[in-house]
């Protein structure tokens, strides 16, 4: 099946933009960028109809990676039916970005470096799907983290861009640390990192009431998993890496890198099904996160900052999926998510390409009939994410929401609500931006098919995409969740609810948005501010963290200690040498002196250790 | 004592001969002033060394003594060659004798 194929045309599709895009055409750029993704794409859908229907895991080996003494690490793709719909989304979602892309940045600076980079990553994120062991995992997992940090500083003569870059890499490495110290646990429990065996072993041993060894390996993973998935606490990142060009935002922060953590937990599903300690902390974590990302994006005021922190939310709910065993119902929204929130983004996008560059919703309004497909599309991924009946986001968020109430209902009704602000926000964002007046100065325009065409396209999927039944296809790996009619049709209304509550409140009655906003005053300020957690991590951590590698490791061990002690070698030799010189008095007579005194001194340590026998 | 005057030498004596004139050696090469001097008490020293190997040598009935008393003779040799150039050189630069006048080389 040659399943290296998949990741390798993106790879040199990278190889070739990287090296010699500065003296090709744009054309050609375009063709090797897409192309190479588009390769990949058909190669994925030959493989898996080779492999239909996927009922075991097909692995190829290719070589040896690390083999020392009990250590055997391979180089091991494989795919079952977890990977499958992963590979589906990554390609088809990524294909329709890049092509996307080609429109986007056609007026932008280091046009190949953009396509370059962005082709590395899907190599990168393709090795992470495939891979068959955990170390193979952490090397995709480290290489989109790498293509994150550099494509949301890919505007790097701004600051903030630049910065937003630096936050996400620092703020994933945190996460990598708990990654890499479950993946240790796990090689010491288990002798091998390979998916087959651990999880083989993994289900020979009993669930474990209290903190055991597997609660522990766990935890560690979701650490990981809290960092690439921006869930509380480690979540700071996402909305700084909207500095990025859209695309980017629309591809990795969306569609496929934040999915990674949901992604690495059902496929270790069964080491968090023995951990029912880590898998209720997986799904507060995840209800946590989703509502309160949620209330800041009610009053974010940049579209994109919107839609962030709704991607935050929208991962928040699949990790409550994961958390409370519907591993199926959350690999499906994270499907529906690259739809619509790849929408979302993309169309935000075009209407930012339209505006020519702004971002702020207070600049636009009455847009719908200046660019009627963004508007139309943006519609259809607002429904769906809201939930509206027979969407894509329905069924899968319906998903979640039954299972959650199966584990607690008092996370239902916490879902209920958040999908009722997700309601309300989105449908602000976009009853601002396209009804109404037009606030702002550009000449707003539509943008060209290259863009709109997978705008249209991912609306289809939004709208349709939940028909495609995801947890019945991953049935033989995820035992799926029964269903609940009036739970699914009661979570819908409060959406719909959510939708009107949005339209009363920027459509019918303008000005009602304002005045509840002064009356709620602190409060208010409090949210909009995203509840000022990047300050506090600032003084609790970042502050002490700097301050204290300047002051204690800097100055104090490496120029004081280790300098010191070098330099110091140094001095105590010139130290020591200037005593000796003085024994060169330049007089003759006294060197006779010393080498009789010497000469006589030597016979007596001669003659005292027993002579020279 | 009619031993001593009909008998052979006791070999002691020839190591206690040694010995005095490596002393003399030593005490000249100390505290003796003129160059040229110093040089006749390191001469001394080889040769006393010399008498110690003969002794030796003759004493065990090895000749692995007067071997050695072959090598020192010829380092002797040398190094008298060598130290005189120098002692000239000297001499010629500084037109001086006494070993104490020549000690720029101070730290």
């Amino acid at each position: 099946m040659n399943l290296w194929l998949i990741p390798i045309f993106p790879l040199l599709g990278f190889l070739a933009n990287g090296l010699l895009g500065k003296r090709i055409p744009k054309a050609l750029i375009n063709l090797i960028a897409v192309g190479s993704v588009a390769l990949s794409f058909a190669w994925v859908v030959k493989t898996l109809l080779g492999l239909s229907p996927i009922e075991t895991k097909y692995i190829e080996h290719y070589f040896t990676w690390i083999q020392s003494g009990m250590l055997n690490i391979g180089v091991d793709f494989a795919v079952d039916r977890l990977t499958a719909v992963m590979l589906m989304i990554v390609t088809g979602v990524g294909l329709l970005i890049h092509i996307y892309a080609v429109g986007y940045m056609e007026h932008e600076g280091g046009y190949y470096r953009f396509f370059a980079f962005l082709n590395l990553f899907m190599f990168f994120m393709l090795v992470l799907v495939l891979a068959q062991n955990y170390l193979l995992l952490f090397v995709g997992w480290e290489g989109v983290g790498l293509c994150s940090y550099l494509l949301v500083g890919f505007y790097f003569t701004e600051q903030f861009a630049t910065t937003a870059g630096n936050k996400a890499f620092i703020v994933n490495r945190i996460g990598d640390y708990g990654f890499s110290l479950a993946v240790f646990l796990i090689l010491r429990q288990f002798g091998t990192l390979d998916f087959t065996k651990v999880f083989d072993a993994s289900r020979a041993l009993p669930v474990e009431a209290s903190a055991g060894i597997l609660t522990a390996i766990t935890l560690l993973l979701l650490v990981g998993a809290t960092g690439k998935s921006a869930q509380i606490p480690l979540y700071v990142w996402l909305p700084d890496a909207m500095a990025g060009p859209t695309p980017v935002s629309a591809l990795i922060h969306a569609a496929t890198m934040v999915t990674a953590g949901v992604y690495m937990i059902a496929r270790s599903a069964a080491l968090f099904t023995k951990a029912p300690i880590t898998m209720d902390t997986v799904a507060v974590i995840g209800l946590a996160t989703a509502f309160f990302a949620a209330t800041i994006g009610m009053t974010q005021m940049d579209i994109k900052k919107v839609y962030a922190y709704s991607t935050v939310s929208q991962l928040g709910y699949m990790f409550l999926g994961v958390g409370v065993g519907a591993f199926s119902a959350g690999i499906f929204h994270v499907m529906t998510h690259a739809f619509f929130k790849g929408l979302l983004f993309l169309g935000a996008g075009a209407v930012i390409h339209g505006l020519h560059g702004e971002q702020d919703l207070r600049q636009m309004g009455g847009l719908f009939k200046h660019m009627k497909i963004t508007a139309i599309t943006l519609f259809c991924a607002s429904l769906a994410i809201s939930g509206f009946p027979f969407t894509s986001g329905f069924f899968s968020k319906d998903a979640i929401l039954v299972a959650a109430y199966q584990r607690a209902p008092w996370m239902y009704w916490v879902g209920v609500l958040t999908a009722g602000l997700t309601a309300f926000y989105v449908f602000r964002a976009w009853f601002v931006a396209f009804t109404g007046e037009y606030r702002g100065h550009a000449h707003p325009h539509e943008s060209p098919l290259v863009m709109t065409g997978p705008l249209m396209i991912l609306a289809a999927l939004s709208l349709g995409g939940g028909f495609i039944n995801i947890p019945h296809f991953l049935e033989p790996l995820f035992a799926e969740k029964p269903e609940s009619q009036s739970l699914a049709w009661l979570s819908a209304g409060v959406g719909l609810l959510g939708i009107f509550l949005a339209w009363l409140f920027y459509v019918a009655k303008p000005g009602l948005a304002d005045s509840f906003t002064k009356s709620l005053g602190g409060l208010y300020t409090l949210v909009y501010n995203k509840y000022f957690v990047d300050e506090v991590y600032d003084v609790a951590v970042v502050e002490p963290t700097i301050e204290g590698s300047r002051t204690i490791l800097w100055r104090g061990v490496d120029a004081g200690l280790i300098d010191g002690t070098v330099n110091g070698v140094g001095h105590r030799a010139r130290g020591v040498g200037s005593i000796l010189r003085l024994i060169q008095s330049g007089n003759i007579r006294s060197y006779a002196a010393w080498v009789v005194l010497g000469s006589i001194a030597l016979l007596l340590a001669i003659g005292f250790a027993g002579g020279s026998r | 004592m009619s031993n001593l005057l009909t008998g052979p030498v006791p070999l002691s004596w020839y190591l206690i001969l040694s010995a005095i004139l490596f002393g003399l050696g030593v005490a000249g090469f100390i505290f003796r002033r003129n160059v040229i001097t110093v040089f006749m008490s390191i001469e001394l020293m080889l040769n006393a060394v010399n008498l110690t190997f003969i002794t030796f040598s003759y004493q065990f009935k090895h000749v692995d003594g007067q071997i050695y008393s072959f090598f020192v003779m010829v380092v002797a040799a040398a190094e008298a060659a060598v130290g005189l150039a120098i002692i000239l050189t000297v001499f010629k630069n500084r037109a001086t004798l006494m070993i104490d006048e020549v000690s720029s080389m101070k730290y």
